[in-house]
């Protein structure tokens, strides 16, 4: 194994400087991420991030199955945001099927969404304040996290790897008392978010532990392909669900935070001002769910009611093909790129007719992201690389793939 | 709902701003287009690639300022064997597009567009990394989710599911 070797991959370059290694078991590197750090004193001369500890070839797996088994995969790249991940794939798959699928379903999988994003940004904000000193915030984050935990247990019966999607819709109807639940988060979350904020915006450490650190121009952002609050935090004023609606976006109403000084701070208080948007967009989805059925009509790609299988022939046999064989998608290729909270996530799949994908690729938002580390770093100091890593929103699941 | 049939003809897309660009800068760069399910794909000669990338970047009326990802597709064992895909995205426009090169499985190399998009970088390693397609004048090119002493490139058709063992 080449990453145990003591060989550096990084050779000081004078005589004055030193190779530090971060991680990869390190509390602030989000999972392993290591980081390889020549430094002058305290000042970072050149920062390189070594990935690929938590490589588990899931493209390559994805060849060998059925589209529909590829689902439950997608939730594993990035554990924080597996709806998101379902979303983009099926997404993905519906485009080259050319299926259309029902508002209600639409409006469900939007939801869903934003939640997911919450409870992604919960995580984050708990862990990045963790790491720059602010226990109390985790404490926090994780009581309204595990309410949302809850809300997806219900719903998907799993807290955390949901595979609640289907090429075609959504794999069963919510259950009873779903909505009132959610429209009780979504009454009581704004006050919580007030609370974090009470905490961390006006307080002066917190300021001088991100005001001006790790400072990031947008035309750096965009060169190195940073997406999401990486790039708005530097104020590129971009957000695929406004500007490249999916899923029915076009009918939500929303701000897209931007902040324009690029610095960790920037990027804290645009995530901030997602939390309230998010929520603000899972009252509309409550408010206005359409009713009707939540999976397309597709009888040889849509598995079949379980009441129908009973009863109708035809329908035991779509399934039992399905299931065993199961459904041939047309040759083409597609690139369906959705926001996740992290940025863009882009599936493209290309098929060759078969059955079972002939690639899938996804397009990890972090992956990109991670590269503007160095330029945030160089030349600042070591203790910054903390708050940096952390403001960028990394999940080393769907960085190694 | 039946998809429509995919349009090839160059003549009938000739008015898509990435296809006029680079049909004004070198009419052989393109190889062939294909506009289906609302996607535009371009196949490039594998020499342009670098200039058609840095032609669209500045493009005045629809510049294609973003590059969303790099990627490969093998095509084994049929020639020539790769595909490199590059997605681009205008951020003014809000367009994507797709280009291609083909390569050869003899020597599958092509030009590195880091130097248009340093952003490529990663993206460029793991092409490098999973399918051992060579990118010249990348500043950086080594493995980067494999071990560094990995043999062979795990996403090629060639290459077992299970690995080897």
């Amino acid at each position: 194994m080449a990453h145990l070797t003591p060989t550096p991959v990084l050779e000081p370059a004078q005589d004055r400087t030193m190779i530090l290694n971060m991680g990869p078991q390190h509390p602030s590197t989000h999972g392993v991420l290591r980081v390889l750090l020549e430094i002058d004193g305290e000042n970072i001369v050149r920062l390189m991030p070594d990935i690929g500890y938590l490589h588990t070839g899931i493209e390559k797996t994805c060849e060998a199955k059925f589209y529909q088994q590829v689902v439950p995969l997608t939730d594993r790249i990035d554990y924080l945001c597996p709806l998101t991940n379902n979303l983009c794939y099926v997404l993905a798959v519906e485009k080259l099927l050319g299926l259309e699928i029902p508002p209600k379903a639409q409006w469900l999988r939007v939801l869903l969404n934003e939640l997911t994003r919450i409870n992604s940004h919960l995580v984050w904000l708990g862990t990045h304040a963790l790491d720059i000193g602010a226990m109390t915030v985790f404490l926090y984050c994780f009581r309204e996290r595990e309410e949302i935990l809850k809300i997806f247990e219900m719903v998907s019966g799993q807290r955390m790897m949901t595979s609640y999607f289907r090429v075609g819709g959504i794999a069963l109807e919510p259950p009873l008392g779903f909505f009132d639940r959610v429209r009780d988060f979504a009454g009581y979350f704004p006050e919580k978010v007030d609370e974090y904020e009470d905490l961390l915006t006006g307080n002066p450490i917190w300021m001088m532990r991100t005001k001006g650190v790790a400072r990031i121009t947008a035309e750096d952002a965009v060169a190195l392909g940073a997406t999401g609050p990486t790039l708005r935090g530097s104020g590129v004023d971009i957000d695929l669900r406004r500007d490249m609606p999916y899923s029915s976006y076009e009918k939500f109403q929303f701000k897209v935070p931007v902040s324009q000084e690029g610095d960790v701070f920037a990027r804290y208080i645009c995530r901030v001002q997602e939390l309230r948007e998010s929520i603000g967009i899972v009252r509309q989805a409550l408010d206005g769910m359409p009713e009707g059925p939540i999976k397309a009509d597709a009888p040889g790609v849509v598995l079949p009611d379980r009441e129908k299988m009973k009863t109708q022939m035809e329908s035991l046999i779509y399934h039992f093909k399905i299931i065993t064989e199961g459904f041939a998608v047309p040759a083409g290729e597609v690139y369906q790129a959705v926001e996740s909270p992290r940025g863009e996530m882009g599936y493209y799949i290309v098929s060759d007719g078969t059955a079972k994908p002939y690639r899938v690729h996804m397009r990890s938002a972090c992956f990109a992201n991670l590269q503007t580390l160095s330029k945030m770093c160089e030349g600042k100091l070591i203790a910054d690389v903390v708050a940096a890593i952390g403001s960028i929103d990394i999940v080393l699941g769907e960085i190694d793939r | 709902m039946p998809l429509p049939s995919p349009i090839t003809d160059l003549e009938e897309l000739k008015n898509h701003p990435a296809i006029a660009r680079l049909q004004g800068w070198n009419p052989r760069a393109i190889e062939s287009v294909k506009f289906d399910r609302d996607e535009m794909t371009l196949i490039l000669d594998r020499s342009a690639i670098r200039e058609a990338c840095a032609l669209l970047k500045e493009d005045p009326a629809c510049p294609f300022d973003f590059l969303s990802d790099v990627t490969c597709v093998d095509w084994y064992p049929a020639e020539p064997r790769f595909e490199v895909v590059y997605h681009l995205l205008s951020i003014p426009n809000k367009e994507r597009v797709r280009l291609k090169v083909r390569l050869n499985s003899s020597s599958p190399a092509v030009d590195s567009i880091t130097a248009v998009w340093p952003g490529a970088n990663y993206f460029e390693r793991e092409v490098y990394d999973l399918f051992g397609v060579r990118f010249n004048g990348h500043p950086h090119l080594r493995r980067i989710l494999m071990p560094e002493d990995w043999e062979g490139h795990p996403l090629r058709k060639d290459y077992p599911v299970e690995g080897y063992r």
